[in-house]
């Protein structure tokens, strides 16, 4: 195995809120091979978005705080570094890409400047070589027209083209890593195609990893090599998305994939739904915060948790049960 | 109960739309307000569904599904075309027959928070239609109504007298599924129903939506633009692009076989979740974003972004026509 580009280790991130103290990242560890795409999905709230910010250093705070982990990138502690340091990483080796591009894009900056601004500052380009680079990098997104373009406002853009400078902008430096918060979810689905094979090529002719965070079942099946589901703080199972899709070992990931409804089913096949609701992270059941909803649960399972295991080769389940789990039973 | 009875028979269509129009003017300036251009966000659709089954409407943001859906509510004015329920001329209905046509056709909406009044407990929420229609003359027939419907959607009736802040996501869908049913409706318009919810429950919702079509004969017209769960609870389907159908019919046709170019790349854009499957799978990937519907393109309306026009396309719009396995489709090369 090759060395790990990222490597988070028993990353604990929480938030203190009026109902209590609620644990977003509860002992996450993973790691991301250089080059490699990687999924990380489940639910709304179960702690997507507070992984990646973990990563990001940008962990509101307060009411957040990472309270114990660490969180290694091409052999730096991340928790460890000054936030000019922090900062100066975000900008030039980790790339995020987040839902709303308008969100991140200032409104009265013109895309030119948004996009030739960090390249003077972290890799200390002339304003000329800047504004080259720009365009090459709007060429390189595929928005047409690239002179224009980068004059406009972000306004002036379609939701497809907004996203497509925010990868633009996030490749600007070429990064490592590329963080996408589902970057493709508010669009529609020939769009979504479109960005998504997009981050794939600039990231695979770059050499850069990829960590598409998603709930779509389906992106993660067209993209990913790996994949982590997440469910309530915790991952769940970890391995390759071939195996996780084939013979996942986990009923909360066997009871999504039971879930989707599928455009290459047969007309009339039933969905068997997961029953019950999400769980309310300041108010999680005892045990395996799964257990009310899972139809293996044992009386164990309500007692105590189950720890992330290694079953095999690569591939990581927290699940007491995960001998007599399978997608056919 | 009273159902209307002409939606007992199979065969008729209980609702028939024909070369329906709804153009919005769009207006600028402060105070002396132009014309400046006009949205065609219906432009001359037809469809029509029968009794019991579900035709799901397709299309891309701004195609004009939630235009069309409202418009058979006339909760939008219409520029053309008509509609008929149950053999009855829609667009004619005046105050006491618009009540009754409210009546048998209920909506459910995408956002069920926006559209449950958040001052109402659920159970009011859901008595309400009832007394609007005056369906019964006692509250205790109310009350066990209500209570009856809790049942049906899988909401416990001890949470009839809470507020819809109280319930999450799923819950409250319940709770418009609910209130869209109080009436006795035969027709349900379902405007994007589950996409604002997670894997988990869309999957409960959808399963309810599939046990009320069995228990209840329910027709649907089901909004949405995920093309996986319209695949799960269609019949028929109809693909809509910058306001015009541009193919329709059988569900198991379209999709095994789809034969309009931008019916083509849809299916092929959306993932399916089995990489075994996904990776061999063949795609077109459209170039281009969809054109502003205040300037739409001349020809046929998908000609910028289809991968085989040819010049005619882009002057002369094609017509829809009836291929041999009776769906429709309005492409000159199809
Ligand atoms: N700034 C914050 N203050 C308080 N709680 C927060 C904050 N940010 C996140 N949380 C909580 O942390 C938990 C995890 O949130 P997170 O945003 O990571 O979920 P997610 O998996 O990204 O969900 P989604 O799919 O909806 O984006 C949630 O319960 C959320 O309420
Ligand atoms: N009241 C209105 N006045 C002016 N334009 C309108 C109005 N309602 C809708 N439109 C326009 O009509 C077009 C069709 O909109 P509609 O909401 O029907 O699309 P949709 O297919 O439901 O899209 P989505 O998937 O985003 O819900 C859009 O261009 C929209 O901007
Ligand atoms: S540990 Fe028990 S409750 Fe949790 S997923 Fe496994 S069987 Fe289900
Ligand atoms: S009519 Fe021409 S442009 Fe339109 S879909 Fe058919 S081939 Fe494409
Ligand atoms: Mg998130
Ligand atoms: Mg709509």
């Amino acid at each position: 195995m090759t060395e790990a580009l990222l490597t988070v280790e028993n990353l604990h991130t929480q938030f203190r809120t009026e109902g209590g103290v609620v644990q977003a990242v509860d002992d996450v560890s993973f790691n991301i091979q250089a080059g490699e795409t990687f999924a990380l999905v489940g639910e709304s709230g179960c702690g997507k978005s507070v992984t990646a910010l973990s990563i990001m250093g940008l962990i509101p705070n307060p009411p957040g705080e990472i309270t114990s982990g660490s969180i290694e990138f091409d052999g730096v502690d991340l928790l460890q570094v000054s936030s000019t340091e922090m900062r100066s990483i975000r900008g030039s080796k980790i790339g995020m890409i987040f839902q709303e591009p308008m969100s991140s894009l200032n409104p009265v900056l013109t895309i030119e400047s948004q996009l030739a601004e960090p390249l003077k500052i972290h890799i200390g380009l002339s304003s000329a070589a800047a504004n080259d680079r720009a365009q090459e990098l709007i060429d390189m997104v595929g928005i047409p027209d690239s002179k224009t373009r980068l004059k406009q406002y972000p306004h002036e853009l379609s939701g497809g083209q907004r996203q497509r400078i925010m990868i633009a902008m996030a490749m600007a430096c070429t990064p490592r890593l590329l963080i996408a918060d589902e970057a493709t979810t508010a669009l529609d689905v020939t769009i979504q195609a479109q960005i998504l094979d997009l981050m794939q090529e600039v990231t695979e002719k770059s050499g850069a990893a990829l960590l598409i965070i998603t709930h779509n079942l389906g992106i993660v099946a067209r993209y990913a090599d790996r994949v982590a589901v997440m469910y309530a703080g915790k991952l769940r199972e970890v391995g390759d998305a071939s195996d996780i899709y084939a013979a996942s070992q986990h009923p909360y990931t066997v009871g999504l994939l039971r879930s989707v409804p599928r455009l290459d089913s047969e007309k009339g096949t039933p969905l068997s739904p997961i029953g019950g609701e999400i769980p309310d992270l300041t108010n999680l059941p005892g045990g395996c915060a799964f257990n009310p909803r899972c139809q293996w649960a044992v009386d164990r399972c309500s007692i105590e948790e189950p720890e992330l295991i290694e079953i095999a080769q690569g591939k990581q389940v927290a699940c007491f049960e995960h001998a007599s789990v399978s997608l056919s039973v | 109960m009273s159902y209307s009875p002409a939606a007992t028979d199979n065969s008729v269509p209980i609702l028939k739309v024909r070369e329906l129009k709804v153009h919005f003017p769009v207006k600028r300036g402060l105070i002396f307000q132009r014309t400046v251009g006009v949205v065609k966000a219906v432009d001359g659709v037809d469809i029509e569904i029968k009794h019991g089954e579900t035709l799901g409407l397709v299309g891309e943001s701004g195609s004009g599904k939630t235009t069309l859906g409202r418009a058979v509510l006339r909760l939008n004015d219409t520029s053309g075309g008509s509609i008929s329920y149950s053999g009855q001329d829609v667009l004619a209905l005046r105050g006491g027959e618009m009540r009754r046509l409210r009546k048998n056709i209920g909506m459910v909406f995408q956002d069920p928070y926006g559209s449950l009044n958040p001052r109402m407990t659920v159970g009011n929420i859901v008595a309400e239609p009832m007394l609007v229609h005056k369906i019964f003359d006692n509250k205790l027939a109310i009350r066990n109504r209500v209570m009856e419907l809790f049942d049906t959607v899988g909401l416990n009736r001890s949470m009839a007298s809470r507020y819809p802040h109280e319930f999450s996501g799923g819950q409250r869908q319940r709770v418009g599924i609910a209130r869209a049913l109080a009436s006795g409706p035969n027709i349900l318009i379902c405007d994007e129903p589950v996409s604002a919810l997670d894997v988990s429950i869309q999957a409960q919702i959808i399963s309810l939506f599939d046990r009320l079509k069995l228990e209840q004969q329910l027709t649907y017209l089901f909004i949405a633009h995920d093309l996986s769960v319209v695949r799960h609870v269609s019949d028929v389907v109809a693909v809509m692009y910058l306001g015009k159908i541009v193919e329709q019919g059988n569900a198991d046709d379209i999709y095994r076989s789809p034969q309009h170019p931008y019916t083509q790349a849809l299916l092929s854009a959306v993932p399916i979740p089995d990489p075994a499957v996904e990776r061999k799978r063949s795609r077109t990937v459209l170039k281009g974003d969809i054109p502003s519907p205040l300037n739409p393109p001349s020809g046929c309306v998908f000609s910028p972004r289809c991968p085989i026009a040819e010049d005619r396309c882009f002057v002369e719009a094609p017509m829809s026509r009836t291929l041999s396995d009776g769906r429709r489709a309005a492409c000159h090369k199809v």
